[in-house]
């Protein structure tokens, strides 16, 4: 069926399967209780993470460890622009005066943190993009590093170590479903379109790439702008829905468990970064709930801390052994890939 | 004096640094692996001295060795050997796993919080000379690092499986064509960089005083700072890297205003970056960070 279809339509016909599946999802969890829907609204906001990451790595086939101080950005948009003045000038008196007073809608600080996440992208982008291969994942490293240290330290811009609180609660499933989907509609359109070919083109194979013309570096700081920019809202998501920011959040552990999701998934398909989301988020489930100990009726059985950890590690270890690829191969929903 | 003891501070920073520098680019320059879960070994060192504090330390010592080596290499054929030949990202992913792995484990078994470190607490103690006042710890990380330095050094240069081993870092394929035999020689990278970290970890646990799961990250982040500004894949570059990164650190933290302090990570990681991008060949060499065409 592929074969009659533009990749364009192809690539749409891929996007409406999988946000009817992601409304499936978000539908049945929103009849269920408020920590299930929790789970299910952290589930989502992690999508949209992974989804955008996949944007860029699954396209330009450079992973990248930084993508979570995009993150980390678009959640300090959201304390910057949404917390109520009295508790700003408390919290953060080093802030730029005219920002202090604002005290904007949560929807214009999603939209602001993906803005600032996309223009520190570009910044960065054009170094860290003329790195190849391994030096660019290290470059991607040394952001997050670089931002860790910046938000876990500027005190007065970013309450350093201790949190900002009092963001006002706006993210809810539905929300955060909502934006979800809009990613993967975003990166099925990126993925058909022009540009998303020819930074394939230069996935598979940068000299040849380059001999027709392709401007490798160019197209990669496009796909790391656009990736940022959902990352960014994502962040402002995230802050809404946590309703505190902390910097250790954006660091080492989350950046582990997005990649995971990627991997395990498949990193070279837009179904890849869903399956790997889905199949993370229920295995961190099952893991936290056992971590908890559960009762057998006859005999309790004791928990560990840490379990979930050790699971979601060993598990993504297996699949880079069996499944190097994860586990949809790297291909797409029904066979509607236009990634070969 | 002053001067001098920022000197000293700067060599034994340094001294830790280079093999941690050495433990990961030897790693890497045989298999391409940037290996993450070297930091894992230094705190499985720590926590293996640390529980066998009450034991004999000559006997300790032993032990604790042979249990960092063991695991070592047991992480080599569990995870790395099935993984040979895939791509630097995926080993690097996988490396983060084990790294993870390892930590979480530990969190299992020890619990998330800090465990006080006994061993050797006679480290602790400071001696007086010519006015400046020294702990003994210093004295004895110096000591270890120029030994486990000429050590590997030697080892390097001048036995057989050295030379293969360098011959493989240079390139594997014609290595493996000349008769190395590639498995022995990374298992033996993997033994060398295991009693480097566990030489880190000794010096590095008295030095902090205390054992958590996650005390591996931050001398692994450094280190690997101090991999790259060599070149990575250079072994003298690694080390020489160590030393840079320490002086740097040592400098940063004269120089720096007290509030700026804080942001010194951040500072060595914009290095890296502008190393990266300027000189991806590091400050000795050019080779291992270009892809092969």
């Amino acid at each position: 069926m592929t074969r009659d279809l533009s990749p364009r339509a192809t690539s749409l016909v891929l996007a409406f399967l999988l946000i009817a599946a992601v409304a499936a999802v978000t539908l049945v969890c929103a009849q269920l209780s408020g920590g299930s829907q929790r789970v299910a609204t952290d589930a989502m906001i992690k999508l949209t993470i992974v989804v955008a990451m996949y944007m860029f790595a699954g396209n330009s086939g450079v992973l990248s460890f930084g993508h979570i101080s995009f993150l980390g950005l678009g959640a300090y948009s959201a304390a910057w622009l949404t917390i109520s003045p009295s508790i700003k000038a408390s919290l953060m008196p080093g802030l730029p005066a005219w920002l202090i007073p604002l005290e904007l809608h949560p929807a214009a600080g999603v939209i602001a943190g993906g803005l600032l996440a996309a223009c520190v992208a570009f910044v960065f982008g054009l170094p860290l993009t003329r790195l190849a291969g391994i030096a660019a994942s290290i470059g991607t490293f040394a952001l997050l590093v670089i931002f860790y240290a910046t938000f876990s330290n500027w005190t007065p811009v970013t309450g350093g170590q201790g949190s900002l609180y009092g963001l006002p609660i706006f993210t809810t499933l539905p929300i955060a479903a909502g934006v979800a989907c809009l990613t993967i509609l975003a990166a099925a359109l990126y993925q058909s379109s022009a540009a998303g070919f020819r930074l394939r083109g230069s996935r598979e194979d940068p000299i040849a790439a380059k001999s027709v013309g392709i401007d490798t570096r160019r197209e990669r700081l496009v796909a790391f702008v656009i990736s940022a920019f959902f990352v960014g809202m994502a962040g402002a998501l995230y802050a809404h829905f946590l309703t505190v920011v902390v910097a250790g959040e954006f660091y080492l552990k989350l950046t582990f468990i997005t990649v995971a999701m990627l991997v395990i998934g498949g990193m070279r398909s837009l179904t890849g970064a869903v399956a790997g989301t889905l199949f993370v988020t229920l295995l961190s489930e099952l893991l936290r709930q056992t971590e908890r100990g559960f009762d057998l009726g006859f005999v309790f059985v004791g928990g560990r801390l840490g379990l979930q950890e050790v699971g979601l590690s060993a598990a993504m270890l297996l699949a880079l052994i069996f499944r190097p690829r994860g586990i949809t191969g790297g291909r797409e929903l029904g066979g509607l890939g236009t990634s070969r | 004096m002053i001067v001098l003891q920022h000197i000293l501070d700067a060599i034994n920073i340094g001294g830790l640094y280079a093999m941690m520098a050495l433990g990961i680019g030897l790693i890497f320059g045989i298999m391409r692996l940037i290996n993450f879960a070297h930091g894992e070994m230094v705190m499985a060192g720590g926590y293996a001295l640390g529980l066998l504090a009450t034991l004999p330390a000559p006997l300790a010592i032993v032990l604790s060795l042979a249990f960092i080596i063991a695991l070592a290499l047991l992480i080599e054929q569990a995870t790395f050997r099935p993984l040979r030949g895939q791509d630097p990202a995926s080993l690097l992913v996988a490396s983060f796993a084990v790294s993870y792995f390892l930590q979480n484990l530990t969190v299992m078994i020890f619990g998330a919080r800090p465990l006080p470190f006994s061993f050797a607490p006679g480290l602790a103690e400071t001696i007086e000379i010519a006015g400046l006042r020294l702990p003994l710890l210093q004295f004895v990380s110096l000591g270890l690092v120029i030994v486990a330095l000429a050590g590997v050094a030697t080892l390097l240069k001048h036995t057989a499986l050295g030379i293969q081993l360098r011959a493989a870092a240079e390139d594997v394929v014609t290595a493996r064509l000349s008769g190395v035999k590639v498995n022995r020689v990374i298992a033996f990278a993997f033994v060398i960089s295991a009693v480097l970290a566990w030489v880190v970890s000794l010096i590095y646990s008295a030095q902090i005083g205390q054992l958590s799961p996650a005390m591996g990250v931050r001398p692994l982040i450094i280190g690997f700072v101090a991999t790259i500004l060599g070149g990575l894949g250079s072994l003298p570059g690694a080390a020489l890297g160590g030393f840079v990164v320490g002086a740097i650190s040592v400098l940063l933290d004269a120089a720096l205003p007290a509030s700026l302090r804080p942001f010194r990570e951040a500072f060595l990681f914009g290095l890296v970056f502008v190393i990266l991008v300027m000189r991806p060949e590091g400050l000795l060499r050019v080779r291992a960070l270009q892809e092969r065409v």
